[in-house]
């Protein structure tokens, strides 16, 4: 592999450096205490143990009524398939959901679309904004689940996740409701009872745990036909051997993460703002695609007009400074954003959009520095 | 020097990347993304697929060097596939690669060569430049089997100014013989044949993308006479001989194809006979036309260049054959040479017979 050189980190929203509170946390389950919880031994008991105490302690910072409302899953994408998939293919009713969803979601309600159930996306304001009346209005008789993200992973804007669900409740009682809260939880208090919804997916790596795990809260009322099937793990909603030391980390992560937040805010906040307002200062064409209340306050989303996106990331990653257009694709090349055509922007506009993102190992300082850096390279591109 | 390597996951840009690297110049890799599938991901099979651009990010890895992906279907769509399919539709038979290069890859290149702050652009190309600033001169590979100097005849002196061939100068053994020492994962993967918009039959393709205005017609003799009926000119190419559906004892081939009736003319091997071609789009590469009309044409991408005068007319230029060629197909590009230089080119625009006016 090329040498990394990455000096200033401004991707959190793709992913974030491991919690040494989880690394250290996972380090037994690497080791020594190996073991499959699904056996009847003291090697699988102790790590039976490991993983309910996690979930336990999951449920709690999530404030919910069960520990068995927590799923364990392999990451953000596989909470979002069963959060949307599992209750549609359970009862047979459709999907309701936005235009500015994660893949995740979106091609979940797709696949429900090709199974025959109904699928109703909705638009969002020049903002990015769900209107809950909107979504009350999609809900039918037939609508098992309406899912609406906490907040964008590209531009960080924030749905009124609340108002939404009362409203799709009130439209059809009985309406599951799902969130994808995956960039939200690392900066915002996150509960079941803040998000008023019944199905909520996180992902580890995105406040600090390790890659390839994720949870789902999903109620134990609730049917979920599985989407993973084989030896019933998670009281047969998601089978396969479990993820141990993964799952051991995230909940050490969470539990970081939550205990960290204010201390975040505060820094992230600084950052961010210091960030927006140097590059104003020193670019006045700058466009910010949200205004900063909309939005988490980790994310700042941009564009220069006349400076293409790929080129200025090309040139920022030359400078050690690591940024992101759009949200990640596999090839790597940076594909126009179906989350900035839904607010409306032209697919020129769309195209030379910049996301810099903070997080948990981001100095407040790292504002300044970062705008030096995207300064730089606009002086050169304009 | 700072250089922007484009990387098409091969071996010989492989090696040119190498090569750079090896002479003390920083190295930005990059793959640009023509086409995708109907997913949105790079194709599958073909040219400039998934997999090749795996393999060039294997390499820059393996080198350490910094490798992008860049994104402009949306620019290769326009101008190249479907210029070749309303071509195609016309009758002719279009190059799209030289097409891309005019139109796409070498202005996105050069763009993005200035835009990252690089002094030069190297690509893998089978070709040399040589001479100073200013009398910049293109020729043919050292390795002439291996030569693509035909594909790079639109390139003009600020161009060979920016552009290092490294590979030009090697043969490919060599080529894979330094892939192999460097550990590339390219060392021995076969060349492309393929275009990379393209997976399978290119006639399919077109009919599959742009179907609607595929005709019908009539297939003719040399004499006019009716010899069948064919469901497409697509199906057809200048000098094609198998799968024509006439039977008529003697092998025929087809001489020519008129698309505003769908007529198909075929006739014996001889009548593919020309005696010259005009060319339009032409560029010369030191900038002017050569003064000595005495040439070289290339009218193929493999095939030997043969003697030609160069004759300037008012709508533009004529090539006349020393003796005549077969199958000349417009739509091609027509490469003016002398000995292993390249003076220019231009687009085969008709087939011409007789003496120059």
């Amino acid at each position: 592999m090329a040498p990394v050189n990455t000096t200033l980190y401004l991707d959190h929203a793709a992913t974030t450096p491991l919690r040494p509170e989880a690394r250290d946390a996972m380090a037994p389950f690497l080791e020594a205490a190996f073991g499959n919880p699904s056996g009847i031994h003291a090697v699988s008991r102790e790590a039976k143990a490991a993983l309910e105490d996690g979930r336990e302690r999951a449920a709690a910072l999530l404030g919910a009524a069960h520990p068995l409302d927590v799923v364990f899953t392999g990451g953000g994408t596989e909470s979002d398939n069963l959060g949307v998939a599992g209750p549609s293919l359970a009862s047979g009713g459709g999907v309701v959901t936005s235009a500015v969803e994660h893949e995740a979601v979106l091609e979940t309600a797709a696949f429900l679309g090709r199974l025959g159930k109904s699928v109703t996306v909705v638009g969002v304001d020049a903002n990015g904004v769900v209107d809950p009346a909107e979504v009350a209005s999609a809900v039918g008789p037939d609508t098992a689940v309406v899912s609406v993200m906490t907040a964008n992973n590209e531009t960080g804007v924030r749905q009124p996740i609340a108002a939404i669900s009362a409203a799709a409740r009130e439209a059809r009682p009985g309406v599951l409701i799902h969130t994808d809260a995956v960039q939200a939880f690392v900066s915002e208090e996150t509960t079941i009872g803040s998000l008023g919804a019944d199905l909520v997916t996180l992902a580890s790596h995105k406040f600090g745990g390790p890659k390839g795990v994720g949870l789902l809260h999903v109620r134990r009322d609730i049917h979920l036909e599985p989407v993973l099937h084989g030896g019933g793990q998670e009281i047969g909603r998601r089978s396969g051997t479990h993820n141990v030391a993964g799952i051991v980390g995230m909940v050490t992560a969470m539990e970081a993460a939550a205990k960290d937040r204010d201390r975040f805010r505060t820094d992230v906040l600084v950052a961010r703002d210091t960030f927006e307002a140097r590059l104003s200062a020193a670019a006045p064409e700058v466009i910010f695609t949200t205004p900063v209340e909309q939005r988490l306050i980790q994310h700042s989303h941009f564009r220069v007009p006349g400076v293409d996106a790929e080129t200025l990331l090309i040139r920022l990653d030359g400078l050690g400074v690591a940024a992101a257009a759009g949200s990640a694709c596999h090839s790597g090349a940076a594909e126009v954003s179906h989350v900035l055509l839904a607010m409306g922007l032209d697919q020129k506009a769309a195209g030379s959009s910049i996301r810099v993102s903070f997080g948990w190992t981001s100095r407040p300082g790292d504002g300044e520095a970062a705008a030096a850096a995207v300064v730089e390279c606009v002086e050169a591109l304009r | 020097m700072k250089a922007l390597v484009a990387m098409s996951g091969g071996v010989d840009s492989s090696v040119a990347a190498a090569l750079m690297l090896e002479a003390g110049h920083e190295v930005i890799g990059v793959t640009v993304k023509q086409w995708q599938g109907p997913d949105g991901q790079l194709p599958v099979t073909g040219c400039c697929t998934v997999s090749d651009a795996e393999d060039a990010r294997s390499v820059a890895n393996r080198l350490g060097v910094p490798y992008y992906v860049l994104d402009h279907v949306e620019e290769f769509t326009r101008e190249v596939v479907d210029h070749f399919g309303s071509e195609y539709l016309a009758g002719r038979t279009p190059n799209p690669c030289i097409e891309c290069n005019r139109k796409v890859r070498f202005g996105v290149l050069f763009d993005r060569m200035e835009a990252l702050g690089c002094e030069v652009l190297v690509t893998g190309h089978h070709a040399r430049v040589v001479g100073e600033s200013g009398a910049r001169r293109l020729l043919r590979a050292v390795d002439r089997s291996k030569d693509q100097s035909y594909v790079l005849h639109m390139l003009d002196q600020p161009r060979l100014d920016r552009i290092l061939l490294p590979i030009g100068e090697m043969d490919k053994d060599e080529v894979r013989g330094c892939a192999a020492g460097l550990g590339l994962r390219t060392a021995s993967k076969p060349d492309s044949q393929d275009l990379c918009f393209v997976s399978g039959d290119y006639r399919e393709m077109i009919r599959e993308r742009f179907g609607d205005a595929d005709r019908p017609g009539p297939i003719v003799d040399i004499a006019g006479t009716v010899l069948g009926e064919h469901v497409g000119t697509t199906r057809f190419t200048i000098g094609q001989r198998k799968g024509l559906g006439v039977a008529v004892g003697e092998p025929r081939y087809v001489v020519s194809i008129v698309p505003d009736t769908g007529t198909v003319v075929v006739g014996p091997r001889s009548a593919l006979l020309a005696d010259g071609c005009s060319l339009m789009d032409v560029s010369w590469i030191a900038g002017r036309a050569p003064r000595d009309s005495s040439i070289q044409i290339q009218i193929r991408y493999r095939s030997d260049a043969a003697e030609a005068r160069l004759v300037e007319t008012p709508e533009g230029w004529e090539v006349w054959f020393d003796t005549p060629q077969e199958a000349i197909a417009p739509g091609q590009a027509g490469v003016v040479y002398r000995g292993d230089q390249v003076l220019g080119g231009g687009t085969i625009a008709a087939a011409l017979v007789g003496a120059p006016a």
